[in-house]
C-alpha cells in the first residue's frame, strides 16, 4: 500500500513497472476481486467517459440554460485553424467542456475525481489520443495513473469543494491528468510526480464559488482551463523540468490552504463570482428572490 | 484511509450534475423503494437546507422520484423520471420545508400504496454518500462511513442471531449495530455496520430468513 507520491514513486522504479501497474496491483489486493473484474470495470469507466464527450460534442444545454454548446463553438474555432495556441491542447479544452456540459444537463459521466471536476482526465486523454495513438490497454492503464495520484490527494487533503475549494477538485483533477499524460507519453514515475507537483501549484488557491450552488458557472470553464494546465504541466516534466516543492509537499500546502478558505469560499455560493451582481440575479432568477439574498 | 479503491477516485458512473444532490438523492429514493420492496403509488417529499433550497437546480428532486422508481444512479433515465412517474401512475408532490436541519442536504420521504406506508429521513453527505437516520418514527446513528444494512422484521426471538449467522457465514464482520422496536413483538428494526463489502446474493440470503420483512443496504 503506497500512503503518498514518494512511495508511490518508489515501488513503481523498484519493481521497473508503470504507476498504473501499482495501482492495478493495490486494487486487485485491496478489492478481492481479479485483474480482469478490475480491468473490465476501468475499460467501462472509460467507455463512459467517450459518450459522455461525444454527446458533448453534439451539443447539450443544461436545464437552467446556463451553460452548453462551448465545446462545439471550441471545435468549429479549431476546424477555422486561426487559433493562437494549439490545436491538441483546445481539443482538451473542448472534450473537458464536453464532459461538464453533458454533467450539466443531467447525462451520465463518470466522476473524476468528482462530478464537478469530471472533464479535466479525459478532455486531456482524448486529445492526446490522436498524437499518442494508444492502445485500448494504455488507455485503461492512463485512468489507473490518474486515479493512483488522485487516490494520495484524497486521503492525504482533499477532493471535495465544499472541504477544500476548486483546487481540491479541477486542482486535483489537474495533477491526475498531468501525472497520466506523462506517463502514457513515455515519461518515468518520477517524471509524472513532477507533472502533478506543477500543476497543483499553479491550481493552489482556487475557491469553489459556484452561481446559484449549481455545477455549471464558473466549473464548465475551470475544467477548460484544469484541461489546458494538465498539458502544459505534462510538457514541461517531459522537458525534464522540475518543481522546486516535492509532490507530497505541495498536496499538503493544498490541503492546509483549504483548511484556511474560508466557507463562503468553499461551495456555499456565497462568496466569489457567485456573490457577484450579476451571480446573484441569476441565482434569484433560477431559485427567486428569497435564496439569491442568503 | 478515507478512500480505499481507485473506483473511488475515477468513479462513480452517475447522472449529473451533482454527486451530492443528484447521486447521492437517487441513492436515498432507492433505499426507500428497497426498504418498501415495490412501487409505491404516492410520494410526498420535504426539502430541507440546500436541499430545499436548490432542488430545481441539481435535479434532486427528479433524483429522488428516480431512485423511488427503482433506477440507480447511472441510469439513463434518471432526467425523465418525473414524467415516467406520472405515466406509471405515481403520484409525486414536493414541499421545501423552513426547519432548520441538522445537515444541511436532509430530505423526508413518505411513500405508500393501499397496502401501507412506509417514512424515511435522509442525508446526502457528499461524493455520493448517504445516510438514513430516520426510518418509520425510528432513529438510526450510522456513521456512513461503512457498508450497511437495514433490516425490517418482525420483533420474535432467533431473528438477530439468524441475520448475524448468516454475515458470519459470508466472513461478513459486524463493526456496529443497533436494534430498535416500537412495541414488544411487533415491527422493529436492525441496522448493522459491517466493515466488508455486501453482495447481492448474501442480501437474498437474508431476505429468506423466518420473520424477515424488507432488506436493503446502503453502500459504503
Amino acid at each position: 500500500m503506497f500512503r503518498n507520491v514518494a512511495e508511490l514513486v518508489e515501488m513503481a522504479e523498484k519493481d521497473n513497472i508503470k504507476i498504473a501497474e501499482v495501482m492495478i496491483r493495490q486494487e486487485v489486493e485491496v478489492s478481492g476481486r481479479s485483474r480482469e473484474e478490475v480491468i473490465a470495470q476501468m475499460d467501462h469507466h472509460l467507455s463512459v467517459m467517450e459518450r459522455a464527450v461525444e454527446r458533448g460534442l453534439e451539443g447539450v444545454v443544461s436545464r437552467s440554460g446556463l451553460t452548453g454548446g462551448d465545446a462545439v463553438r471550441m471545435q468549429c474555432y479549431i476546424e477555422g485553424g486561426r487559433f493562437l495556441s494549439g490545436e491538441t491542447i483546445l481539443d482538451a479544452v473542448s472534450k473537458a467542456m464536453a464532459t461538464n456540459e453533458v454533467n450539466a444537463a443531467m447525462g451520465v459521466i463518470c466522476a473524476t475525481p468528482t462530478a464537478g471536476a469530471a472533464g479535466v482526465v479525459p478532455g486531456t486523454l482524448f486529445a492526446v489520443k490522436e498524437k499518442l495513438r494508444p492502445t485500448r490497454m494504455e488507455m485503461i492503464e492512463f485512468l489507473f495513473t490518474a486515479g493512483a495520484f488522485g487516490y494520495v490527494v484524497a486521503n492525504n487533503a482533499s477532493i471535495s469543494g465544499a472541504a477544500g475549494g476548486c483546487q481540491a477538485e479541477v486542482g486535483s483533477a489537474a495533477g491526475m491528468a498531468a501525472a497520466a499524460l506523462v506517463e502514457l507519453a513515455g515519461g518515468t514515475p518520477s517524471q509524472a510526480a513532477e507533472a502533478m507537483a506543477i500543476a497543483l501549484k499553479n491550481m493552489l488557491g482556487l475557491v469553489c464559488d459556484p452561481v446559484a450552488g449549481l455545477v455549471e458557472v464558473p466549473c464548465v470553464k475551470r475544467n477548460a482551463m484544469g484541461a489546458a494546465n494538465a498539458m502544459i504541466a505534462a510538457d514541461m516534466a517531459l522537458a525534464g523540468i522540475k518543481s522546486r516543492i516535492p509532490c507530497d509537499e505541495v498536496i499538503e500546502a493544498m490541503y492546509r490552504i483549504g483548511a484556511a478558505m474560508p466557507v463562503a469560499l468553499k461551495e456555499t455560493a456565497q462568496g466569489g463570482v457567485a456573490a457577484t451582481p450579476t451571480g446573484r440575479a441569476i441565482a434569484a432568477r433560477i431559485f427567486g428572490a428569497s435564496a439569491a439574498s442568503k | 484511509m478515507k478512500y480505499k479503491s481507485v473506483f473511488d477516485i475515477i468513479g462513480p458512473v452517475m447522472v449529473g450534475p451533482s454527486s451530492s444532490h443528484t447521486a447521492g438523492a437517487v441513492r436515498i429514493g432507492l433505499v426507500a423503494r428497497k426498504l418498501f420492496g415495490r412501487k409505491p403509488t404516492w410520494a410526498r417529499i420535504s426539502f430541507y437546507g440546500s436541499f430545499a433550497e436548490t432542488y430545481r437546480g441539481h435535479g434532486t428532486d427528479v433524483a429522488i422520484v428516480a431512485g423511488l422508481l427503482g433506477f440507480d444512479t447511472f441510469d439513463e433515465r434518471l432526467p425523465n423520471a418525473l414524467e415516467i412517474a406520472q405515466a406509471e401512475g405515481v403520484d409525486v408532490s414536493f414541499s421545501a420545508e423552513e426547519a432548520v436541519p441538522h445537515h444541511p442536504n436532509t430530505a423526508r420521504l413518505r411513500i405508500g400504496d393501499d397496502e401501507g406506508e412506509l417514512e424515511l429521513v435522509g442525508i446526502s453527505i457528499g461524493g455520493g454518500k448517504i445516510e438514513i437516520v430516520e426510518l418509520n418514527g425510528f432513529a438510526l446513528k450510522l456513521s456512513g462511513h461503512h457498508p450497511a444494512l437495514l433490516i425490517m422484521h418482525n420483533d420474535r426471538y432467533g431473528t438477530i442471531g439468524a441475520v448475524a449467522s448468516v454475515l458470519a457465514k459470508w466472513k461478513i464482520n459486524i463493526g456496529h449495530m443497533e436494534v430498535s422496536r416500537k412495541e414488544k413483538g411487533k415491527e422493529a428494526l436492525m441496522a448493522i455496520e459491517v466493515d466488508q463489502p455486501l453482495t447481492d446474493d448474501l442480501i437474498q440470503e437474508l431476505e429468506q430468513l423466518p420473520n424477515i420483512i424488507q432488506v436493503a443496504k446502503l453502500v459504503d
